[in-house]
Parts: structure tokens; sequence; C-alpha cells
């Protein structure tokens, strides 16, 4: 029973810090505390992971997005500079504003709809979980037998984002070695 | 859900391009949570198996945004969204 309780009150701090420091993302004026704000917000959802039973994924949760995917959003940051700053809520007239938040709650409800007509009754019935679900051993069974196709698909999609990074970077120097005075010379590109 | 509509909020309220891209990463985060939850109310470890997938295209997509970013900011070009309007072969 104690244990039980340990675990809903881990859920809603996790779930809490997970939402507010989402909505921090989205609000702050500097993008460095954007990102950092979304280092939290990952450590949280990775919490989640956990009481979800889904060791393998919270891990490579914190691998792959707070070390390899964030370290890379502050380099470029710290990169860039502060010229990014801008006012928080500054995306044009107010009535766009509005919209913006009317649309996003539309897509709330329809999914929050969509989701309840389609399950029904069925997720209220807990289903048998075995001992062994969502570890790495089963996990990495399951990428290699029914999922193989998608698996070797991720190694392509990352091959070729990979090529494409360089491909950027390496443009990006080529313009930096022509001196280029600005926006208006971008012809002189290619 | 409510990470996905708070994602999507960023996405298209602000104008910085790096703060839409830490929006999208926060999309992408909802999507992840919801396959993992309801892969454990199934009782299918399937749902973990895309999330992985999804991680993997998050990473990659990031590295190209990234990328476009830096070859803006090396450009000297302002970081606004709405001031790009023209595209030029």
């Amino acid at each position: 029973m104690a244990a039980n309780v340990l675990v809903w009150i881990v859920w809603v701090v996790a779930a809490f810090a997970c939402l507010a420091s989402a909505l921090a993302v989205v609000s702050f004026r500097n993008p460095f505390f954007s990102a950092l704000a979304l280092i939290g917000n990952l450590a949280s959802l990775a919490v989640l992971y956990l009481l979800l039973g889904g060791e393998f994924v919270a891990a490579a949760q914190v691998l792959v997005y707070g070390g390899a995917v964030m370290v890379m959003f502050l380099f470029v940051i710290a990169y860039l500079g502060d010229k990014t700053e801008e006012a928080p809520w500054a995306g044009g007239p107010s009535w766009q504003a509005i919209g913006t938040v009317l649309a996003a709650g539309a897509v709330l409800v329809e999914v929050i709809v969509a989701i309840g007509l389609t399950t029904g009754g069925e997720l209220s019935r807990e289903h048998h979980i075995a001992r062994s679900f969502g570890s790495p051993a089963s996990i990495g069974r399951l990428f290699l037998t029914d999922h193989l196709l998608a698996f070797e698909i991720t190694s392509i999609v990352l091959l070729v984002a990979a090529v494409g990074g360089v491909v950027l970077g390496h443009h990006a120097r080529a313009i930096d070695s022509l001196r280029l005075p600005g926006p208006g010379a971008t012809d002189a590109r290619t | 859900m409510t990470l996905f509509a708070i994602g999507s909020l960023g996405v298209l309220l602000r104008r910085s391009p790096l703060i839409i891209l830490l929006s999208v990463e926060i999309m992408l985060n909802g999507a992840n949570l919801a396959l993992i939850a309801f892969a454990r109310r199934l009782g299918h470890e399937d749902g973990q198996v895309f999330a992985l997938a999804v991680m993997a295209v998050a990473a990659s997509e990031v590295v190209v945004g990234l990328g476009l970013i830096v070859a803006m900011g090396r450009r000297k070009l302002e970081l606004d969204v709405d001031k790009f309007r023209t595209l030029r072969g």
C-alpha cells in the first residue's frame, strides 16, 4: 500500500513538472533558458517512462535527448549568441495569437475525443504485464524479429540526416569564405 | 496530449526558429508518452519500439534543423521565420 502511494506521488510530481517545464519552454524569452527548461521536461518524461514500465526507453531518452540532442541545442544557442532574443509572445497581431490558442485547444479536444471513441471501454481493462516488460532484452528481441524493417530504415534515416548535416555545414563554410556582405547577395551561392 | 498542444502552441506562436525546434521536440515527446502509455495499458511492447523509432527520427530532424539555423546565423540573417518569405535556388 505504501509503495502504491509513493508511486502515485512520484507520478503526480513528474507529470506536473513535465507540463510546467513545457510551458516554460514555450514562454521563456531567452532560448538558452528554454533549452534548460526542455532538459527538465525530458528528465521528468524519463521518470514517467520508468513508471510506465519502459526501462529501456527511459534510458534511451536520457542518453539521446538529455545527452546528445540538448548538448547540440545548447552549443548552437551559444554559437549564435543572444541575437535571437525576442519578446515572449510577439507572434504578430493579437487575433493571430487568439487563433493559435483556439487551434491548439481544438486539436487537444479532438485527440481526446478520438481516442475515447475508438478505444471505448477497452482501456479500463488492465492487461497482464510480464515481469520483463520493457526490458532491453525483450525490446531488442522485438526490434530484431518483428520490426527488423523499421530498424533498418531507422539506420538509413540517421545516415541521411548525418549526410544532410555535413552538406549544410559545408555550404555555410563555403559562403563564409566568399565573404558575402549579407542577405542581398544570395544569388552567388550556387 | 496536453504536451502536444503546448508544443503546437509554441510552433505557431513563436518566431525564433530555435524555439520552434524546441517546441517540435515537445510535440514528439508528447506523442512518445502517449505511445508508451498505451503500450503499457494494452500489454504490447510494440509501442515502445515505435517510440524508439520516433526518437531516432527526432534526432535526425534536430541535426538538419540546427544545420539550417547555423547556416542562417553564419550569413548574418535575422533569425525570424516571418522574414523568410522567398525561396531562391
